[in-house]
C-alpha cells in the first residue's frame, strides 16, 4: 500500500502544476498586472509611476511565461509564473495583496470553516443515510412514495431559499438564533446550530434519494434474499448486511470531501458571517488578489487528491476483497 | 424528544434573548454597534484613502486640523494644532509658508512600540503573540517631529501614498526626497529621521514649519486628512522587526494614534474593535451648530467632555438582508437604507418630504438625510470625432442629450428619490453652488412657478436638428445616429437601467448600444479615451470648488496626462479661469469666476449634469449626537447611547417565540409513528403472501 500511496503522490505533482497553469492562465487573461494594481492601488490620484513601482515591488513587471529577453534556463525562470509558482510547492503561499499573511489567515480562518462544515458533513451523513434505509425498508410503499417525492421537491429548492428562509423564520420572526455573527470557542454553538440545519436539510433531498438507490440495488442481491431465508430479521439484514455492502459507492462521494470540508463553504460562510476559508477565497476573487486565490485554488487541489487517495484506502477497510498494488 | 421540548421550554421561561449575537460579557455595556461590508485595505494614514478605511483611521489617528461636526458650510477647526494655520507668502509670492504650533501635552494611546526594550523582541517572542497589546504598554507626548516623519512617509520606498505626486508638486523638496528614497534598502526599518525633507521642518518640539512651491490654499484641507497624522518613529521600528509581518502584525493593521479611541482587536474577516484611549485629553463637544440643531438636540452636550461611548464594535456584514433584520432588532445602533429595504423604512409624501414608516416609527427609529458632496454624472469624451469637441453641431447634440436625459425620473425610479438633480459640476454645500433661479441650468431647465422645469423633448428634438440630426437620423446620409455608452456590468439587476437610458435616446429617435464590460475594461478604457459616452462620479476630497472644478480642467484630461478629467474637456477659456479661481481665497471675485466657469461648462455640456446623491440613514431612539457629516468620518467620539433603552427595547423586541419549533419537532414526531406502526407490524409478520 504504501508503494501505492507514494506513486500517487507523485502522480499528483503533474496534476497540481497543471492546475497552477490553468489557474495562471485564467486569471491573467481577465486581469491584468495593471488591473491588479489599480484595484490594490484605487482610482483617485494614482499615476503610472505609482502602478510600475507596484508592479515592480511584486514581481509583476516581468513577462508572464516566457521572458525572451533573459538567456538559458532564466527565459523559464525570470517570469510571473515561475517565481509565484515554485513557493507554491513549498506550501510558502507568501502575502496577500493586503499584506497579510495567507499561511496565518488559513490557520485562523480553517477552524470557523470546520465548526460549521464538520456538523454538516457528519450530521447530514447520519440523518440522509438513515432516512435513506428508511425507504428502502418500507419500498414501494405510501411511505416510500411520500419520502421520495420530499426528497425531489427539497432538491428542486434552491439552497439560497433555505438559507433566506431559516434566517427569516429562525432569526428574524421567532428570535431563536443570531441571523449571522461568529464567536469562537464555546459560544460557537449558537452561532453554528442554525447554519448546520440549514446545511443538512439542504443538502438532504438530492443525498436521500441517491442513498435509497444505493441501497435497493443492494437488497435486490443474493446474499439478502440469504439472509432472510436465514431468519434474520430486516432491521438486522438492513443495517448489518445491506448498510456495510452500499458503503462502497456512498465512501466515493463522501470520503473525497473530507479533506475539503476545510475550504469552507462560499455561500452560507458569506450569509451567516462566518469568517471561515468559503468567504476568504470569495473576497479573494473579488478583490482580484491572485495571491490568495491562487493558494486556495492550489490548497483546493492538493485537499482533493488527498481526498481521492482516502477514498481509495477506505475501500480496502470496507471490502477486504480489495487491494491497492 | 422530550428533552428538545424541555429544553425549548426552559429556554423559554429564562426570559433572555436568544438571537444575541454579541458576547454575553458586552451585555448592559456602553457600546456603539456599528458594520462593515468590505475589508479594509490599509490602516496606515499614509496609503488609506477609502471611507471603508476611514471609519477606523479617523478614530485612531489625528490629524492637524479637523471639520466643525455640526456646523455648515464646512468649516475647519483645530485637531492637534492649536489654530487654523494661516498661509504666509514669501519670497515674492515663490512660496508659501505654514507655521503649525501643536497642543502640548497630547499622548499617544498605550502601545508596545513606546517601551524600549519591545524594539528588539527576540523572534520566538514574536511567534508567541495573539495580539501586540500582550506586551509591556508605554507612551510618549506628541511632538512635531512626529508630523514631520510622516510627511516624510509619504515618499517612502515601501509604501504606496495616493497625493505623493500631488504633493510632491506643491511640498519644497518633496520630489527629490522621493527620488533619493528609491535608492534606500528593500528591507528592514527606514528610519527617515536621518533624511532631512527641505519643506518640513520641526521648529521646536510643538511646531511645524511646511513650504509650499507657491500659493495652494486648499493645502489646508489636507492638513484635516489622515495624510497629515503623526505616526511615531517607534511604531515603525516595532513592526519592522523579523516576525511581525507573518504574524499580521504592521503598522498597516494595527495603527499607532493619539485619538479618542485606539484598535484593540483587528479581525478584518469578522469584527474590528475600537477602545476608549485612556490617555485621550478629552475634547469639548461642539457648543454651536447650524440652525435646527439646538431644537434637534444636538447641543445637548455642549461643553461636555468626549468620547461618550468606551467602545466601538463594527462586526462584518457582507449580504444586507443579515444586516438589515439585525439594524431591525437592534443590533446595530444606526444603518444606511438600502435600495430593497427603502420602501420598509421611508415614505415619501406627495411634496417630497421624506419621514420613516409607521413600522419604523413604532420602533422610534429616526431618519436624518443629507446631500453628499459627490456627483454622478454621464460623460462625453471630447475627443470622440462624433459626441466631443467644440464645434456647435456636437455641443447641440450634447445639449439635446441632456434634456432628453429624465434625471428626475432616474432619481426616482433607481435611487429612491435618495438625490437632488445636479444643475452643474459642483454639490450643494460646497462655495460656488447657487439655489434657486440664478442656480438653474438654464440650458436644460426653465424656471416655472419657482422651480426648475426641464426643457421639453420638441426643444431637444429641434437642437437635434440644428445639429444635423433631424429625428435622430443624419441629414446628408439618412443614417440612424447610433451612440455608445459605456459602463460596468454588475449583474442582471442593470438591465432595467440600460433599458431606461436606451429609452432617454430613443425619445430622440437616436439608437443606443450600451457597452457593458467590467470595472477594469471600463478603466481601461476612460484611460485610452476610447469611449463615446460613460457613467461615472466623484467623492469631494475638500469642501472647495477647486475639487470638482478641476474634474473638467483641460490639463487634467484623463487620456492625455492620467488626470482626473475623464471627459477629457479642453475649454481654454475655463482652463485660464480655472488657474485664476484655484489659488482664490473665497470672495466675491471667486464667486464670479466660477459662475462664469459654470456657464461655460453648461453651454459646453461636456458632461450630462446627473445627480448630487442624498444619503439616508437611520438611527435608533437610545443614539443621540448622530449627524451625517459627509467630509469628517471621525464621528464616533461624538455618538451617545442610552445603555438602559437599549438593553430594554432588544429585550422587547427578540423575545423568542418557541411554540412554532416545539410544534415542529412534535410533526417530526408525529410523522415517525405511522413509519413505526408499520415497522413493528412488518417485524411480527409470520410469512410473506406467495
Amino acid at each position: 500500500m504504501l508503494a501505492y500511496i507514494v506513486r500517487r503522490a507523485l502522480y499528483a505533482i503533474p496534476i497540481l502544476v497543471g492546475v497552477n497553469i490553468i489557474t495562471f492562465a485564467l486569471f491573467f487573461l481577465v486581469n491584468t498586472p495593471d488591473d491588479m494594481a489599480r484595484m490594490q492601488l484605487g482610482t483617485k490620484r494614482v499615476t503610472p509611476e505609482a502602478i510600475e513601482k507596484w508592479k515592480a515591488e511584486r514581481g509583476l513587471d516581468k513577462p508572464l511565461f516566457v521572458n525572451r529577453g533573459a538567456v538559458g534556463w532564466e527565459k523559464l525562470t525570470d517570469t510571473v509564473f515561475f517565481q509565484k509558482s515554485i513557493r507554491l510547492f513549498a506550501f510558502d503561499f507568501g502575502f496577500a495583496e493586503d499584506q497579510r499573511d495567507i499561511a496565518n489567515e488559513i490557520r485562523t480562518r480553517m477552524w470557523p470553516s470546520l465548526a460549521l462544515a464538520l456538523p454538516v458533513f457528519a450530521l447530514g451523513l447520519l440523518v440522509n443515510i438513515t432516512f435513506a434505509m428508511i425507504l428502502a425498508f418500507f419500498r414501494a410503499t405510501y411511505l416510500d412514495f411520500w419520502g421520495v417525492t420530499l426528497c425531489v421537491a427539497m432538491m428542486s429548492v434552491s439552497g439560497l431559499f433555505y438559507i433566506i428562509g431559516g434566517q427569516y423564520l429562525f432569526s428574524k420572526v421567532w428570535h431563536l438564533f443570531p441571523i449571522s455573527g461568529f464567536i469562537g470557542g464555546g459560544s460557537a454553538g449558537k452561532f453554528v446550530f442554525l447554519p448546520v440545519v440549514i446545511g443538512v436539510v439542504g443538502g438532504f433531498g438530492a443525498s436521500a434519494r441517491l442513498y435509497r438507490t444505493l441501497f435497493l440495488e443492494e437488497m435486490s442481491r443474493d446474499y439478502v434474499r440469504t439472509a432472510r431465508a436465514k431468519g434474520l430479521g430486516e432491521a438486522v439484514v438492513l443495517f448489518r448486511h445491506v448498510l456495510r455492502n452500499a458503503l462502497i459507492p456512498i465512501l466515493t462521494g463522501v470520503v473525497v470531501v473530507i479533506p475539503s470540508l476545510f475550504l469552507g463553504s462560499l455561500i452560507s460562510e458569506s450569509f451567516f458571517g462566518i469568517p471561515g476559508l468559503g468567504s476568504y477565497t470569495i473576497d479573494a476573487i473579488q478583490a482580484q488578489d491572485f495571491a490568495v486565490v491562487r493558494a486556495m485554488v492550489f490548497i483546493g487541489s492538493v485537499l482533493y487528491i488527498v481526498g481521492l487517495l482516502l477514498t481509495d484506502i477506505s475501500y480496502t477497510v470496507v471490502d477486504p476483497r480489495i487491494r491497492l498494488e | 424528544m422530550r428533552i428538545a421540548l424541555i429544553a425549548l421550554a426552559f429556554l423559554a421561561a429564562c426570559g433572555e434573548v436568544w438571537n444575541d449575537p454579541y458576547p454575553a460579557s458586552e451585555r448592559g455595556q456602553n457600546i456603539y454597534y456599528a458594520s462593515f461590508a468590505e475589508r479594509p485595505k490599509h490602516l496606515d494614514p499614509v496609503q488609506s484613502y477609502t471611507e471603508d478605511e476611514a471609519i477606523f483611521t479617523q478614530q485612531v489617528y489625528e490629524p492637524l486640523l479637523q471639520y466643525h461636526y455640526l456646523k455648515r458650510p464646512y468649516e475647519l477647526i483645530p485637531l492637534t494644532a492649536v489654530e487654523v494655520p494661516k498661509p504666509k507668502v514669501i519670497d515674492g509670492g515663490k512660496l508659501t509658508v505654514y507655521e503649525i504650533r501643536i497642543k502640548p501635552g497630547i499622548r499617544y494611546q498605550p502601545h508596545p512600540a513606546f517601551v524600549e526594550e519591545n524594539l528588539a523582541l527576540d523572534r520566538r517572542d514574536i511567534d508567541k503573540l495573539k495580539s501586540p497589546y500582550e506586551l509591556a504598554l508605554g507612551t510618549r507626548e506628541l511632538t512635531a517631529d512626529d508630523y514631520v516623519y510622516q510627511v516624510k512617509r509619504l515618499a517612502h520606498p515601501r509604501l504606496h501614498s495616493p497625493i505623493l505626486g500631488l504633493m510632491s508638486e506643491y511640498i519644497v523638496g518633496l520630489d527629490r526626497f522621493a527620488k533619493s528614497m528609491r535608492q534606500q534598502k528593500a528591507e528592514g526599518w527606514l528610519d527617515l529621521r536621518q533624511f532631512p525633507l527641505e519643506g518640513v521642518e520641526r521648529v521646536d518640539a510643538h511646531t511645524l514649519r511646511i513650504t509650499l512651491k507657491g500659493s495652494y490654499p486648499q493645502f489646508v484641507y489636507w492638513l484635516a486628512m489622515p495624510f497629515f497624522s503623526p505616526v511615531p518613529w517607534e511604531a515603525e521600528k516595532f513592526f519592522a522587526q523579523p516576525g511581525m509581518a507573518e504574524k499580521n502584525f504592521t503598522l498597516d493593521w494595527w495603527p499607532v494614534g493619539t485619538a479618542a479611541y485606539m484598535l484593540t482587536e483587528n479581525n478584518p474577516n469578522s469584527r474590528m474593535v475600537l477602545e476608549r484611549n485612556p490617555n485621550f485629553r478629552g475634547e469639548p463637544y461642539p457648543s454651536e451648530g447650524e440652525p435646527g440643531d439646538r431644537a434637534a438636540g444636538l447641543l445637548a452636550d455642549a461643553g461636555k467632555t468626549m468620547p461618550f461611548v468606551d467602545k466601538v464594535v463594527f462586526s462584518r456584514e457582507k449580504e444586507s438582508i443579515p444586516y438589515w433584520n439585525k439594524f431591525l432588532q437592534g443590533y446595530y445602533d444606526s444603518s444606511g437604507i438600502g435600495s430593497d429595504q427603502f420602501d420598509q423604512a421611508v415614505r415619501v409624501s406627495i411634496e417630497g418630504d421624506a419621514a420613516v414608516t409607521p413600522e419604523m416609527e413604532e420602533k422610534g427609529i429616526r431618519l436624518s438625510t443629507s446631500v453628499e458632496t459627490s456627483i454622478g454624472y454621464l460623460a462625453f469624451n471630447w475627443e470622440d470625432p462624433l459626441v466631443g469637441g467644440g464645434s456647435e453641431r456636437s455641443r447641440k447634440l450634447r445639449q439635446a442629450i441632456s434634456i432628453a436625459i429624465d434625471v428626475e425620473e432616474q432619481i426616482s425610479i433607481f435611487a429612491n428619490g435618495r438625490g437632488i438633480p445636479a444643475q452643474g459640476p459642483i454639490a450643494p454645500g460646497i462655495f460656488g453652488y447657487r439655489e434657486g433661479r440664478e442656480g438653474i441650468n438654464p440650458v436644460v431647465y426653465d424656471w416655472v412657478d419657482g422651480k426648475p422645469v426641464r426643457k421639453s423633448v420638441e426643444a431637444a428634438r429641434k437642437l437635434l436638428a440644428e445639429a444635423g440630426y433631424p429625428s435622430g437620423r443624419e441629414a446628408k446620409t439618412g443614417r440612424p445616429l447610433v451612440l455608445y455608452l459605456d459602463t460596468v456590468a454588475r449583474g442582471p439587476g442593470d438591465k432595467s437601467a440600460f433599458d431606461w437610458y436606451r429609452r432617454q435616446f430613443e425619445k430622440l429617435g437616436v439608437q443606443l448600444e450600451i457597452r457593458a464590460t467590467d470595472w477594469n475594461r471600463f478603466q481601461e478604457k476612460i484611460r485610452k479615451g476610447s469611449t463615446q459616452l460613460f457613467r461615472l462620479g466623484w467623492n469631494a476630497d475638500y469642501p472647495d470648488p477647486e475639487n470638482f472644478l478641476f474634474l473638467l480642467y483641460g490639463p487634467q484630461s484623463r487620456a492625455k496626462s492620467q488626470g482626473e478629467n475623464t471627459a477629457n474637456y479642453s475649454n481654454r477659456e475655463y482652463d485660464a479661469l480655472f488657474e485664476r479661481m484655484k489659488n482664490m481665497e473665497n470672495s466675491p471675485e471667486r464667486q464670479r469666476i466660477i459662475d462664469r466657469m459654470v456657464e461655460i461648462v453648461r453651454e459646453d455640456a461636456p458632461w450630462v449634469w446627473g445627480l448630487y446623491p442624498k444619503k439616508y440613514s437611520l438611527r435608533h431612539s437610545w443614539l443621540s449626537n448622530d449627524k451625517p457629516n459627509a467630509m469628517a468620518r471621525n464621528n464616533m467620539k461624538y455618538q451617545r447611547i442610552d445603555v438602559a433603552r437599549r438593553e430594554a427595547l432588544r429585550a422587547q423586541w427578540n423575545r423568542p417565540v418557541v411554540w412554532p419549533a416545539a410544534l415542529l419537532l412534535l410533526v417530526l414526531a408525529v410523522s415517525a409513528i405511522p413509519a413505526w406502526a408499520s415497522y413493528r407490524r412488518k417485524e411480527r409478520m409470520a410469512a410473506r403472501a406467495a
